[in-house]
């Protein structure tokens, strides 16, 4: 298959018909196993490709003040059914720059396909990143997704990441991010993940608040169902003054399914405050009602409130 | 001609008696109000009507346009044409408007949803995209309520407390969408203990403890409620020989 068709096959996979190109200020980087089949850069993105024998080695650079306009489309996928992918990024967003990134994980086919990343991500003094990463799988399971972040965040630095996997099965999913923020930088992070079958789902995401007026959020929205089970494991620790953070954790349990949620907050300084809400539990009974008494049957109500909560 | 009959309904929740030998007609195509003080059953005999978990194990029967709601399951009721919208409507976190709106709605096309919500007083381009969540306050989550109960366009549409959380403007608002609702050939029962709310019905019902004290003109049954009721020493615990 050319590389051509095996990008078009992937945009399809994820919802990109053809006849729809990017706009040419928008970069894009689109990996197939070991293979890159797509790119286009923009100026002031840098992107050094090393393929290998299973998987990528990428470094990723937005220089300086640079602010790139349009999300960074990235896709990373298989298309046979067994496989693997080792993705190992090196992501520096210099001082001032601005960037986004809109990345697309996409293995349609899957039964045996393990799919793992591991990033370092510095983002410099007064930068912006944002990264957000939608899992497309197909019905059966069959991934093995581990993505690591160690993440450095500088003075001023922002930073937000959105993990999304909302259709198909999961398979198993092993999330393990930890970020430092410095002082007067802001970090946000988003987990909405969807569990059907014997899903496995673990997230472990730490932010440590070592800088003064550093403000964090974790977020994890989680909804199982059948015999999947979650783990999340959020941690913040605010060991600076005036640094700010909450963890907020929602799981939906149907059927068989388990959910763990164990926050973690430490503070170690009197002027820091760091807040937790955790929430487990079946669906309520009153949103349930209130769309059965407008006709929806009980699984379609179900499935329209998880559409909400991962939404 | 009756839409709604009760006949001889009795629930008991935790050994006490809530709703007590109730027999009622509700006519179709009228704004029908259901008072009595707190605790009198009214908002259980809603629940009861809509077959929700806890209250479906009653003597007697309940008939919608003639046959038995007995064993039929919340959404099959709502599917013949019965809904209702609750005291202190539920928040849906992450749930958008449209969808919300859109669940029970005959026309799901975005311009029935914007005229449902101009219907209940909201700007369709302001609220459609946002979520049903604690960012609303409770008296747009009750106008938004009352959107997708218009656009769902029932037969019997129960309405608890629709004065609660609310401002007077915006129930204004509801009174004219439930006249609405009226207009299209529904049915309203306000579940009510205020006189404002009252007033815009065309008959009513008046319960305590479970039981029907007093049926009528929305005139007579308030009269009967200022002289007896807001003065009575027996709060929920009529004298025997009351019920009408």
């Amino acid at each position: 298959m050319s590389g051509d068709d095996i990008v078009q096959k992937l945009l399809e996979s994820i919802g990109i018909t053809p006849g729809h190109p990017l706009p040419v200020n928008t970069a894009r980087l689109q990996v197939h196993g070991n293979r890159v089949v797509g790119a286009h850069l923009v100026p002031g993105l840098l992107v050094d490709v090393d393929e290998r024998p299973d998987g990528i080695a990428a470094d990723i650079t937005v220089k300086e003040g640079v602010q790139i306009e349009r999300p960074v489309h990235i896709c990373f996928g298989l298309l046979p059914e067994r496989g693997a992918q080792h993705i190992e990024m090196h992501i520096d967003i210099q001082e001032g720059a601005q960037a986004s990134v809109l990345a697309h994980c996409t293995f349609p086919n899957a039964v045996e396909i393990e799919h793992r990343m591991d990033a370092s991500i510095t983002v410099g003094a007064g930068a912006s990143y944002s990264y957000f990463e939608r899992h497309v799988h197909g019905s059966s399971g069959g991934v093995h997704v581990v993505p690591k972040a160690q993440v450095t965040l500088h003075e001023g630095a922002r930073f937000k990441t959105e993990f999304e996997l909302i259709k198909g099965r999961v398979g198993a999913i092993d999330i393990d991010y930890e970020t430092e923020c410095r002082a007067h930088s802001v970090l946000e992070m988003i987990a909405r993940i969807g569990g059907r079958g014997d899903d496995a789902i673990t997230i472990r995401e730490t932010g440590r608040l070592v800088g003064a007026h550093a403000r964090a959020v974790l977020n994890s929205h989680i909804a199982l169902r059948d015999t999947s089970h979650a783990e999340v494991y959020n941690t913040l620790i605010a060991s600076a003054p005036h640094a700010r953070g909450h963890v907020d954790c929602k799981e939906v349990v149907q059927g068989q399914a388990l959910a763990k949620a164990v926050p973690i907050v430490e503070v170690n300084d009197p002027t820091a405050h760091v807040t937790h809400e955790a929430a487990i539990g079946s669906v309520d009974a009153k949103q349930l009602e209130t769309l059965m008494s407008r006709g929806l049957g009980e699984d379609d109500a179900v499935d329209l409130i998880i559409e909400g909560l991962l939404s | 001609m009756s839409i709604l009959e009760l006949e001889n309904v009795t629930l008991e929740l935790g050994g006490k008696r809530v709703l007590d030998n109730l027999s009622m007609d509700f006519w179709e195509n009228h704004i029908h109000a259901l008072c009595g003080p707190n605790g009198a059953g009214k908002s259980t005999l809603a629940s009861t009507v809509m077959g929700l978990a806890g209250y479906t194990d009653f003597e007697g029967d309940i008939r919608f346009e003639g046959e038995s709601l007995k064993g039929l399951p919340v959404a099959e009721r709502a599917r013949r044409g019965i809904t209702l919208a609750w005291q202190e409507p539920a928040r849906f976190e992450g749930l958008r408007v449209d969808r919300f709106v859109g669940a029970g709605a005959r026309d799901r096309s975005r311009a029935r949803l914007a005229s449902a919500l101009d219907s209940v007083g909201l700007d369709p381009d302001a609220y459609l995209d946002r979520a049903v969540d604690r960012t609303l306050s409770g008296g747009e989550r009750k106008r938004i309520e009352l959107a997708s109960i218009l656009a769902m366009e029932p037969k019997v549409v129960l309405m608890d407390e629709p004065d609660s959380g609310i401002d007077v403007e915006a129930l204004e608002q509801i009174f004219r969408a439930l006249q609405e609702l009226k207009d299209r050939g529904a049915t309203v029962v306000m579940i009510t203990h205020s006189p404002v709310v009252l007033k815009h019905a065309e008959h009513a019902f008046l319960m305590c403890c479970g039981r029907l004290i007093e049926k009528g003109s929305a005139e007579k049954i308030d009269r009967y409620f200022e002289d007896k009721c807001i003065t009575c020493p027996h709060v929920n615990e009529p004298e025997e020989g009351e019920p009408a």
